[in-house]
């Protein structure tokens, strides 16, 4: 218990909060992005934003894999499951994740065969006892789940096992913040740089977002002070005229990464030309897919799948929430149609989303609003 | 499913499956550390970062405490991920 205390004691988040409200130039409003879905959950089970000064604002970025799961792509993998001849496998957090006609949960209670799993190895070997059935991986996930999935493919190809292959959705993280940048909705001061993803990619990808496009950002573990801490560093940027590239999880994340680990990646993926992201549409450059040399292992290859594009519910309001246009309970279905046992969007589903982080710890009473909007009416929500 | 789950190495990995076994909340069980860096030895008693069966990094000790830490509290998301963590076929028995 001893180290922790350091990253959560609060007389020093008090501390770090004071001293980031001295850097408050006077009538200046600030708003910076944390990107990654962990940090999102961090800040709201601990009710960080009590800790800074109202003219601060945190954005929630598009950092939860699921959540950018557009519609199309779910109808994919189900079109693939209801195969009788396949063994669909995907971790946890995708089954709940809604297509356009119900999700894997639904297939599956239809009669399709899907199984959860822990890791793409657990894939791996239902399809090496299986022999006679084609077992696919649903590979989600941004920088730091796409090497495993690589890794599982050349263990697969090393094998030469003939029926196991990879419906690949691997996401990477930069092009969504430079979509964010472009958008003309939200003007954001800077960053909060995802911590795992920046364990494997490091922190010199990000240096065109300080360099080019003139925002800070600050490279941030998962702890409370961390985050705290990360948004002292990008305020110290500020009022210094500063703006750079820092690592504030340094304990963990090296500067340049996990050489190995992109190695793997670049043998066995490489990017599409453009993918679509739920809320944010069309990306160049956001995805990847298997290399030509890993076809054998591409469920997009060896399937007929619809390859449809559908739009999200009107009802739905995640686009706008996960360009930080929209917070959570400003959407017109949270919390009353749209739960995280019921959702209807992505970002309720996944424990890394903005809308279950608001509807799990309840910050309902935040008296601080942005601009002119104002708060719902108080609801009780929470398990 | 973008946890970290801090493990403790206990039986360094064999060559040719990459597989290591680790100790991650007093549960035994096997982890691909062929993502490590090469040039990073690990040792018996090393703590490594773990998603989705792989080790990420390797970590410090007080690191590896303060992200446990923050895992338990996290609840119903960790317990999840530590029960998927032990009930993965490849990690009871290997590959």
């Amino acid at each position: 218990m001893k180290y922790v205390d350091e990253f959560r004691d609060g007389d020093t988040a008090r501390a770090i909060g004071t001293r980031i409200a001295a850097l408050v130039e006077p009538g200046r409003r600030y708003a910076f992005m944390e990107v990654c879905g962990g940090h999102t959950h961090t800040i709201y089970k601990h009710g960080l934003e009590d800790h800074l000064p109202e003219s601060i604002r945190l954005v929630h970025g598009p950092g939860c894999p699921v959540c950018v799961l557009p519609m199309g792509r779910v109808d994919d993998a189900i079109a693939i499951a209801r195969d009788p001849d396949v063994i669909m496998t995907a971790f946890g957090d995708m089954m709940r994740v809604p297509g356009s006609d119900g999700s894997f949960f639904d297939a599956k209670a239809e009669g399709a065969d899907i199984r959860m799993v822990y890791s793409p190895l657990d894939a791996l070997k239902i399809a090496r006892a299986n022999p006679d059935r084609r077992v696919v991986f649903m590979a989600i996930g941004f920088e730091t789940t796409t090497p495993s999935t690589a890794m599982t493919i050349l263990r697969a190809a090393r094998e030469g096992l003939e029926n196991f292959s990879v419906f690949c959705n691997h996401v990477v993280v930069i092009p969504p913040m430079t979509a964010i940048l472009d958008s003309p909705d939200l003007r954001l001061d800077g960053f909060i740089g995802p911590g795992h993803v920046s364990t494997i990619i490091g922190c010199e990808p990000y240096r065109f977002i300080a360099s080019e496009r003139g925002k800070p950002l600050v490279v941030a573990g998962f702890e409370p002070l961390d985050i705290l801490q990360s948004i002292h560093q990008l305020m110290i940027q500020l009022a210094e005229g500063r703006c750079e590239v820092e690592n504030q999880y340094g304990r963990v994340v090296p500067w340049d990464g996990n050489r190995r680990a992109l190695e793997v990646v670049d043998e066995v993926m490489e990017l599409r030309d453009t993918f679509e992201w739920r809320g944010l549409g069309w990306i160049p450059e956001s995805a990847l897919q298997l290399r030509e040399a890993y076809a054998a292992f591409d469920a997009e290859r060896l399937f007929t799948i619809p390859g449809r594009r559908v739009a999200d519910p009107k009802a739905c309001q995640c686009g706008d929430v996960l360009q930080g246009a929209l917070e959570p309970w400003e959407c017109g279905v949270f919390g009353t149609a749209c739960t995280p046992e019921t959702p209807i969007g992505t970002c309720m589903v996944s424990s890394e989303g903005a809308c279950a982080a608001y509807y799990n710890y309840g910050r309902f009473s935040r008296s601080r609003t942005r601009g002119a909007t104002s708060l719902p009416d108080p609801v009780v929500v929470g398990r | 499913m973008c946890l970290g789950i801090p493990g403790e190495l206990v039986e360094l990995a064999d060559d040719d499956t990459d597989l290591a076994t680790v100790s991650v909340a007093g549960v035994r069980r096997k982890v691909n550390v062929g993502l490590l860096i090469e040039d990073e030895e690990l040792v018996v008693g090393d703590w490594i970062l773990i998603h989705v069966g792989f080790a990420l990094a390797k970590i410090d000790e007080a690191e590896a405490a303060a992200a446990l830490e923050m895992l338990h509290t996290m609840g119903p998301a960790y317990d999840q991920e530590l029960e998927e963590f032990v009930a993965s076929s490849t990690g009871r028995e290997g590959l």
